[in-house]
């Protein structure tokens, strides 16, 4: 029973992850309409600028995280306002295009600056374990989960109780009355990038204490994410996170409790939910039915 | 016979020339490399067929060529079938699991289809090196050496000519590559090519013209995968083993980038495509040695081609060719 919570709580610590990260795409897809492929490699990236930060020019890890959380924050920015706004308007497939365009740019540009060689990650938590009950629960899963919360509930209230997230849920909503009322709809689209980068950034951080980092670190993540944003409804901010912590737990079970979904099967269960849902319930869980005007 | 047919079909005869002769001007090496060219050119006819045509994008078909590679590489180290025999039956396989995956696909619209397609080339390799016993895990399968697989221990000899291995694997895969072409061409230009474009265009205009929309969509899939298959079992006895890394996400996506720079929805172009797949590497090193490199200049040139190509080599080469004639 104690391996049972304990396999409960490390689901739900990489289920923040994958929350984090599918609230990442849904926002993207909130403000732009698509799905970005290069929500993964952005993460990455931005994890080794944290490395590079703390090995190479003595930051300690708070300073470096929150230099690391603007830097991404700007790249988001940039990235958007140099190739994602001049085909917004276009085809959904050719901004995808152009989101594996920038998958294998970072992918690329992470190998040629810092070589493919794995590297570890210190974690800010260290690597001690408490025991509650018997329970062995590792402080670095209870970290990362709070960090996740406080994350999640930070963006909530920004959404909720500021100007500019107001401003940002109406250009999501709907672009040309927001721009009736004074709304820059641009800047708000571009200000999602960010916040998407930032989100990525540290689910990134989050994910390299464990997994190592190597250029190619969060490209299951990604998928995972995926299956969590289409589990909770592509739209739907809410369903991401339960969606991601649903899918931590659930995964992590099946792999300790069924011996046929090894380690190996955990990615094909991934890519088993995101089609179940989507042939079942397009919406998700969370999502509203859309209705096709023809 | 209309103009327009003449001029394609002249065409494709000195391309089919020029492929037949090539072999004696370049060396051992060079044809090896052509012979790649010409596999991707088979898996590029494919995805064009499926994304550039009918609409609908695949991120996963290097998933359908580890299928194709794989049937070949069992077949033939297992049940001691002739390489080119295991071909068609790859191409079989392969168009089969199409069809399969065609059917729930064909409900997914746009973005969805991207992230499906997308999971299963990520997918892929862990699921080949689950079933270890059938797939030879991680470690693969060798081909080299094995008696089923031609001219690759002593020399084949065709109409009194005597091929080595790497002669020998430049006209299979040109030969597969220019049927191929031939075979797309033709469903392309009739009721069935019109079909895709439809559904490809407008969905709602398409049913109501009376096209089937799933019937077609999943055609369209299985055509595309039983190419993606032929591919890859070339690509198989091209490389004279199969493991999961021969079949990473990279390549799904290098797919990708080639239909994209040839031009989506256009034979034409593919050529180009497929060189730039097969010789985008070996340029990229000349910029840096390092292994990150190749991809750089790949995603680059992609969201180049979008922003300011959307049609491509082949959309370029027709805007040309009007500016030309306008003169």
């Amino acid at each position: 029973m104690a391996d049972f919570f304990q396999q409960i709580v490390s689901g739900l610590a990489s289920g923040g992850i994958y929350g984090a990260l599918a609230l990442a795409l849904v926002l993207i897809h909130r403000a732009t309409g698509v799905i970005n492929f290069a929500q993964g490699e952005m993460a990455m990236f931005s994890t080794y600028i944290l490395w590079t930060l703390t090995t190479n020019h003595d930051f300690s890890y708070w300073p470096a995280f929150a230099v690391t959380l603007l830097v991404s924050f700007l790249g988001g920015i940039g990235i958007h306002q140099a190739v994602i706004r001049p085909v917004e308007r276009g085809s959904q497939i050719r901004v995808v295009i152009v989101t594996i365009g920038l998958l294998l740019v970072l992918n690329g540009l992470a190998t040629w600056i810092w070589t493919g060689e794995v590297r570890a990650v210190e974690s800010p938590f260290g690597r001690r374990t408490l025991d509650v009950g018997g329970v062995a629960i590792s402080v670095q899963d209870i970290g990362t989960i709070v960090v996740c919360l406080v994350t999640v509930a930070v963006l909530w209230a920004f959404f909720q109780f500021t100007k500019v997230g107001l401003a940002l849920r109406a250009a999501a909503v709907n672009p040309a009355e927001a721009r009736l009322v004074g709304v820059r709809v641009p800047w708000m689209l571009g200000l999602g990038w960010g916040l998407a980068a930032v989100l990525g950034a540290i689910a990134g951080m989050l994910t390299a204490p464990t997994n190592f980092l190597d250029p190619n670190m969060m490209q299951s993540v990604l998928i995972y994410a995926f299956a969590a944003a289409v589990l909770g409804g592509i739209d739907s901010p809410v369903g991401a996170v339960v969606g991601g912590l649903i899918l931590g737990v659930g995964l992590n079970l099946l792999g300790t409790y069924v011996d046929f979904v090894s380690a190996e099967l955990q990615l094909p269960a991934a890519l088993l939910v995101i089609l179940v849902v989507l042939l079942v319930r397009p919406a998700g869980l969370f999502g509203k039915p859309q209705v096709k005007k023809v | 016979m209309s103009r327009a047919t003449l001029r394609t079909l002249l065409a494709f005869v000195a391309l089919a020339v020029v492929m037949l002769v090539l072999p004696a001007f370049v060396n051992d090496f060079r044809a090896q490399q052509l012979a790649y060219v010409g596999i991707y050119l088979v898996a590029l006819v494919g995805l064009n067929i499926l994304t550039g045509y009918t609409g609908q994008i695949s991120l996963g078909h290097g998933a359908f060529m580890a299928i194709g590679g794989y049937t070949s590489a069992i077949l033939m180290v297992d049940h001691g079938v002739k390489d080119i025999v295991t071909i068609p039956i790859a191409i079989v396989v392969s168009g089969a699991v199409g069809v399969l995956f065609g059917l729930p696909a064909a409900r997914l619209s746009g973005l969805y289809l991207a992230l499906a397609t997308f999971a299963i080339a990520v997918a892929t390799p862990s699921v080949i090196k689950r079933f270890e016993g059938f797939t030879g895990g991680g470690s693969g399968i060798n081909l080299f050496g094995t008696p089923e697989l031609t001219a690759s221990l002593t020399p084949v000899r065709i109409a009194g000519f005597e091929l080595t291995f790497n002669n020998w694997l430049y006209y299979l895969a040109w030969v597969v590559a220019l049927i191929g072409y031939v075979i797309g061409w033709l469903i392309l230009r009739g009721r069935t090519g019109r079909a895709f474009r439809a559904v490809r265009d407008s969905e709602t205009a398409a049913v109501s013209s009376g096209v089937d929309l799933t019937r077609t969509k999943v055609l369209a899939f299985g055509i595309s995968a039983a190419y993606a298959g032929a591919a890859g079992s070339l690509f198989a006895i091209a490389t004279t083993f199969v493991n999961p890394d021969a079949f990473p996400v990279a390549l799904s996506i290098f797919l990708l980038v080639g239909v994209v720079v040839s031009g989506l929805g256009s034979l034409t172009g593919l050529i180009v495509g497929a060189v730039f797949i097969q010789f985008m590497p070996l340029w990229a090193q000349s910029i840096s040695k390092s292994p990150g490199a190749p991809a750089v200049v790949y995603g680059v040139i992609l969201i180049l081609v979008v922003l300011a190509l959307p049609g491509g080599a082949s959309g370029l080469v027709s805007r040309l060719a009007q500016r030309l004639r306008h003169r």
